[in-house]
């Protein structure tokens, strides 16, 4: 520590730190949805596959494996999964690394992809997401990811993820006047643009009033509230930007990667209404890129449940502090609108197999970013955004891309 | 989850007698104990502080999807309460609806059987609230 107390000037040095310039170079996914056909490791070799293929490389071309999934210990009994993975993709003897942070695990695994390429220890990474969750009952699945929480004081009282939202949401209810019209605005936006994603598990809009007549799993917020239980995959490939243009005529640059924690129990937050590790790292996010909130043309949020992705924008900066739900009411984050958000169908309508989730809005925002993104094309997009949620906010991570 | 007895024999003093910490440095009170106040870190100096068990209802829901073990509970209301001495905890709320319940409304700590393990697995008891009358 001694080394800090220098000049001014040395320590601005210290802090110019030399990094490498990254670039996704092949991206590729699973179909998400309830795949009863499909083990764990038949869904990421499909998106590893896929994304190889996309990025026109050979396995040996591969310097190192980062993979996120949650709960694969408790899900499937497997735990040791990268190695696994390296196994059956045919990388081995590459290292090969897991990275647990709940719902944000696929979201920490691209950090890890991006900064091991950006440190200049390795030249081409794999990252992928895969969690397999229908092979348990609902109950045991709703205990794992209880996990995500704080196991001796939150979930042994008896609570659940809905539950903890829930409890975000009623406080935002009192705090803005938020309405549960709102929060199933969220729902139908979403669902709207995952019926033009093919690889999306819901393939059908769902109105306002379907919403809202749903089945209640913990007051306010109703099943069309809450992300579903879902199997699947995805998978990207980085490299440094050198050799990115190698392999691609169109990569996508990660121009920038920030990280921020919080309480891991809800309970112990001064405030339920906004996510401060959200908020941390957005503005992190946005300083190492210099840019800022109006600059995004096209965001992956973490709506887990509705409440969370009115909470993102805000915390995101897209709109005022609790102005979420009025302005997705108004359309604001409608495909083409202002800020187009969730355009692959979110957590909500494209489904959230947990440790793939993250992985996923880097494919998304690829596609959209390449221009490739079909029906749900944001016209022009130049500038993405992808917003990963562990737990109730005890992680976020939070990435910015744009074309090269 | 199922847990040893070890961890529940471990958990006795919070989950039984409401010990958590307050920190002489910057007052704070935390619930449980907790070894570093995360305001102060090294400059902070942790005592055992035992709690009341009276507090205000600060968020409610009403949880209709149990997770395993509170399957024969549901529906039950879970809140988080602001203790008296200032931390939150989060808790099931007894012998009411949430339509009892509203922002503000004072409870106090109830001891309680929380969940149990099966037929013959262990039996965890704890903390819930009730509406203070
Ligand atoms: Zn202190």
């Amino acid at each position: 520590m001694q080394n800090f107390k220098t000049s001014k000037l040395e320590t601005v040095y210290c802090v110019v730190v030399f990094m490498r310039r990254v670039a996704i170079v092949g991206v590729g996914m699973s179909k998400f949805g309830e795949h009863w056909e499909k083990g764990f490791r038949d869904l990421i070799i499909e998106a590893g596959v896929q994304a190889l293929q996309d990025g026109n490389l050979k396995g040996e071309e591969i310097d190192a494996l980062y993979g996120g999934t949650m709960a694969a210990g408790r899900l499937i009994g497997q735990e040791h999964i990268t190695a696994l993975i390296a196994d059956y993709m045919g990388l081995n003897p590459i290292p090969a690394t897991r990275v647990e942070a709940a719902c944000a695990s696929g979201g920490l695994a691209l950090r890890q992809g991006f900064m091991a390429v950006a440190s200049g220890l390795h030249d081409v990474v794999v990252v992928g997401g895969v969690e397999k969750m229908t092979d348990v009952s609902t109950a045991e699945v709703t205990t794992a990811l209880g996990g995500a929480g704080d196991q001796e004081w939150e979930l042994f009282m008896g609570a659940t993820f809905p539950s903890i939202y829930a409890l975000m949401a009623r406080r935002h209810m009192k705090e803005y006047g938020t309405s549960v019209e709102q929060m199933a605005a969220v729902s139908v936006k979403n669902h709207l643009n995952a019926a033009k994603n093919k690889f999306a598990q819901f393939q059908k809009p769902v109105t306002l009033e379907e919403v809202l007549e749903s089945k209640e799993v913990s007051s306010p917020l109703k099943v069309l509230d809450c992300s579903p239980i879902t199997d699947g995959a995805a998978v990207v490939i980085l490299a440094s930007l050198e050799k990115a243009k190698k392999y691609s005529d169109c990569p996508i640059e990660i121009i920038a990667s920030a990280q921020a924690s919080d309480t891991i129990a809800l309970h112990d937050r001064k405030s339920l209404t906004e996510l401060k590790a959200t908020q941390i790292a957005a503005r992190k996010a946005f300083q190492q890129a210099g840019v800022s909130a109006k600059d995004v043309d096209v965001a992956e949020v973490h709506d887990c449940f509705t409440i969370a992705e009115i909470m993102a924008i805000e915390d995101l900066g897209f709109v005022e502090k609790g102005k979420g739900g009025k302005a997705t009411e108004d359309g604001f984050t409608a495909l083409n609108s202002d800020v187009s958000v969730n355009t692959s169908g979110g957590l909500k309508g494209c489904g959230h197999p947990v440790g793939a989730t993250g992985v996923k809005q880097a494919v998304e925002i690829t596609w959209q970013l390449r221009g490739k993104a079909g029906e749900r094309q944001v016209k022009n997009a130049e500038l993405g955004l992808t917003h990963n949620v562990g737990g109730s906010g005890a992680t976020a991570v939070v990435h910015l891309f744009k074309k090269c | 989850m199922k847990s040893g007895s070890a961890l529940t024999w471990r958990l006795i003093p919070n989950r039984y007698r409401l010990i958590g910490s307050h920190c002489e440095t910057c007052k704070e009170n935390f619930f449980p104990t907790r070894p570093v106040c995360p305001s102060c870190r090294r400059k902070g100096k942790m005592v055992e502080k035992k709690f009341k068990g009276e507090g205000k209802i600060y968020s409610f829901t009403t949880v209709q999807v149990p997770p395993e073990g509170f399957e024969l509970e549901a529906p039950y209301v879970l809140a988080i309460v602001e203790l008296s001495e200032g931390p939150r905890v989060t808790a099931q709320v007894v012998d009411c609806s949430e339509n009892d319940l509203g922002f503000g409304t004072p409870v106090e700590m109830v001891f309680r059987k929380i969940q149990e393990e099966g037929k013959e697995g262990l039996i965890h008891y704890g903390f819930k609230f009730k509406i203070k009358k």
